[in-house]
């Protein structure tokens, strides 16, 4: 079989043909997140959930977007109008393009060549991802301040403040992996990670939870939900929006968070890569290798349709678990004070991805010295290295208290055994009785 | 040191922990496993209503039926006491008697929109004819649909309201 990348007319319907199925699944991935959110919240509460629209209220999405055409928009009368049109849209597309660069299975090889699974394989891959999601800001920003509502505009200022902020801790948190990969496209951060014999969650992994805070954070998702805080702001930025231009926020809110846990995926898990080393594929001096032997020749990857579903499996499995998480994290954890927001992304996050870049460049070159070759030994330095500064981290945020932290729980059980004896209920009774 | 009286309060004392010995992580993630658990728990509390019918109190006071003779003829006999007793004047009667003298009731009229199912109508009936109903799903397209006539009100078949325990005659 000649392993060519496809070309030519193919090529052309093969692209077209990614970017309608892609981008339609991540917009149906999107309307089932919001299904997917209102049932597990349900379940989380004890609740069912919507179930009423088709087998398991799997029809919901349809029946809500069908009720947001059909609704009136509405148009505040001091609203300013072109930038109160325009910031759906610019909030909706960052959150989608996304995507692109984000491979979601290995190469699927047909009898006019090897098409990856990517619609566009960027060189510039991690950087076009950080661009697009900073303009989603402009979105926010632009539906707050023409909505010419004052909690509009200040959920408005607290989406601009707060994206900027951890925007520095993302873009540093990924700094770690780009080390790793010495590439920014995706692409190369899933074959490295295949190389190491472990996903980056491990030998990363305090980068690993710096990016899942400040990815939280990005999305504008609890405990970070500050710009739409709904007890304090209404609903924030969106408060004046009605029918489909609401419609298109709670979609890029959505989209926002599939292309967030895709990238976490992409970045720490992964990929698309599933355990061992039957799937590995990447374009390498123009063939798809599998591999590098001992003497450094290269092995050739042998891609079939069944290895591009399996893997495709495993991409939608590892973002469909950080889907999850994002709305399991959202009915657990409370929202964060505004301050507390501000100061964690700069007091802690910021300090801490510094100096975890400087950790890990140091242990690199230490590692790379020491001639210690690019596979598992070097995950498993990493791994420890990595694990005794995400212990210290986690150790220093809480205050030494991790550990003891059974200090609250221990002083109630004290205070519990202590019940009977100051209780005045007895006392009562047999004052009452003498009193008789 | 027994407590004499069955009537004592229980109060659950909540012991809060102290904001400076909490460790944050930890019951963050005590929460998770919480919600996780109730997550994954199948029972629910939700009562899926059309499906699941929700049991009605016995005193539940709801749409009106009319109890008739083993021949068909409504028990009222157009005492006119009910539209009298009744606060929101819902009822319209229209008395009549046959050949034999017995009264009975030509036009017998609710509005179940006016209705405040206070229950005075069946408590005030000499001959236990109008009750309210265990039932409450009375929805209509029209709002005329809602002035229950006398053959409406007699072909209600849910059960009619107990007003007291009939076992526990103090009760009344």
């Amino acid at each position: 079989m000649d392993l060519q990348p496809i070309s030519g007319v193919p090529a052309l319907i093969a692209i077209t043909a990614k970017n309608l199925l892609i981008f339609g699944g991540v917009l149906i991935v999107v309307a089932y997140a919001t299904l997917a959110e209102r049932r597990v919240s349900a379940f989380i509460q004890d609740r069912r959930g919507p179930n009423r629209v088709g087998p398991f209220g799997l029809f919901q999405p349809l029946a809500d977007g069908l009720k947001n055409i059909l609704k009136e928009e509405t148009l505040p009368a001091t609203a300013s109008r072109f930038f109160f049109v325009l910031a759906p849209l610019l909030v909706l597309v960052p959150s989608l393009v996304t995507f692109a660069v984000i491979p979601i299975a290995a190469p699927l090889p047909t009898p006019w060549g090897v098409v990856d699974m990517i619609i566009a394989d960027v060189p510039i891959g991690i950087l076009y991802v950080l661009a697009f999601s900073s303009l989603a800001v402009y979105g926010v920003v632009l539906g707050g301040w023409a909505s010419n509502n004052k909690y509009a505009f200040l959920g408005g200022l607290r989406a601009s403040a707060q994206m900027v902020s951890y925007e520095v801790a993302l873009g540093l948190s990924i700094i770690a992996v780009l080390m790793m990969t010495g590439n920014v496209t995706l692409a190369e951060m899933v074959w490295q990670q295949q190389q190491l014999g472990m996903w980056f969650a491990f030998p990363l992994s305090l980068a690993f939870i710096l990016f899942v805070v400040s990815a939280f954070a990005e999305t504008n998702r609890l405990p970070f939900d500050m710009p739409e805080a709904e007890s304090e702001l209404v609903t924030g930025y969106h408060t004046e929006y009605s029918a489909m231009k609401f419609s298109a926020f709670m979609i890029s809110e959505f989209g926002h968070m599939v292309t967030a846990s895709a990238l976490m995926a992409t970045l720490f898990l992964g990929g698309w890569d599933l355990p061992g080393t039957w799937d590995n594929a990447f374009w390498y001096q123009g063939q798809l290798i599998g591999g590098f032997a001992q003497d450094g020749s290269v092995i050739l990857a042998q891609p079939t349709w069944w290895k591009t579903l399996l893997t495709l499996g495993g991409f939608a499995a590892k973002t469909g678990f950080f889907l999850l998480l994002y709305i399991w994290i959202r009915w657990t954890l409370p929202r964060f004070r505004y301050d507390q927001v501000m100061a964690l992304g700069w007091k802690v996050m910021l300090p801490t991805a510094l100096a975890y870049i400087m950790l890990v460049g140091g242990t690199i070159l230490v590692l790379d010295e020491l001639g210690v070759a690019w596979g598992f030994g070097y995950g498993l330095a990493l791994t420890a290295v990595s694990g005794v500064a995400t212990f210290a981290f986690i150790f220093f945020i809480d205050r030494g208290r991790t550990i003891t932290g059974a200090a609250a729980g221990a002083a109630q059980k004290r205070e519990i055994k202590t019940i009977p004896q100051v209780s005045s209920r007895p006392a009562i009774a047999e004052h009452a009785a003498v009193g008789d | 040191m027994e407590i004499s009286s069955p009537m004592t309060i229980s109060v659950k004392v909540m012991h809060r922990p102290e904001p400076e010995s909490t460790s944050y992580l930890r019951a963050a993630l005590s929460g998770m496993a919480l919600t996780f658990k109730h997550m994954v728990n199948p029972t629910k509390v939700t009562q899926q209503y059309p499906e699941e019918q929700t049991d009605l109190h016995p005193r539940w006071r709801g749409t009106h039926v009319m109890e008739r003779h083993a021949d068909g003829r409504p028990k009222c006999v157009a005492c006119g006491l009910c539209p009298t007793v009744c606060p929101a004047n819902c009822i319209r009667l229209v008395g009549g008697e046959d050949d034999q003298g017995n009264r009975y009731p030509i036009v017998y009229e609710i509005d179940e929109f006016r209705c405040i199912f206070c229950g005075m109508c069946q408590e005030v009936c000499p001959v236990e004819a109008i009750h309210v109903g265990r039932h409450f799903e009375n929805a209509e397209y029209t709002r005329e649909r809602f002035v229950y006539d006398l053959d409406r009100l007699m072909d209600q078949d849910h059960p009619s309201t107990l007003l007291w325990d009939p076992s526990d005659p103090q009760s009344e």
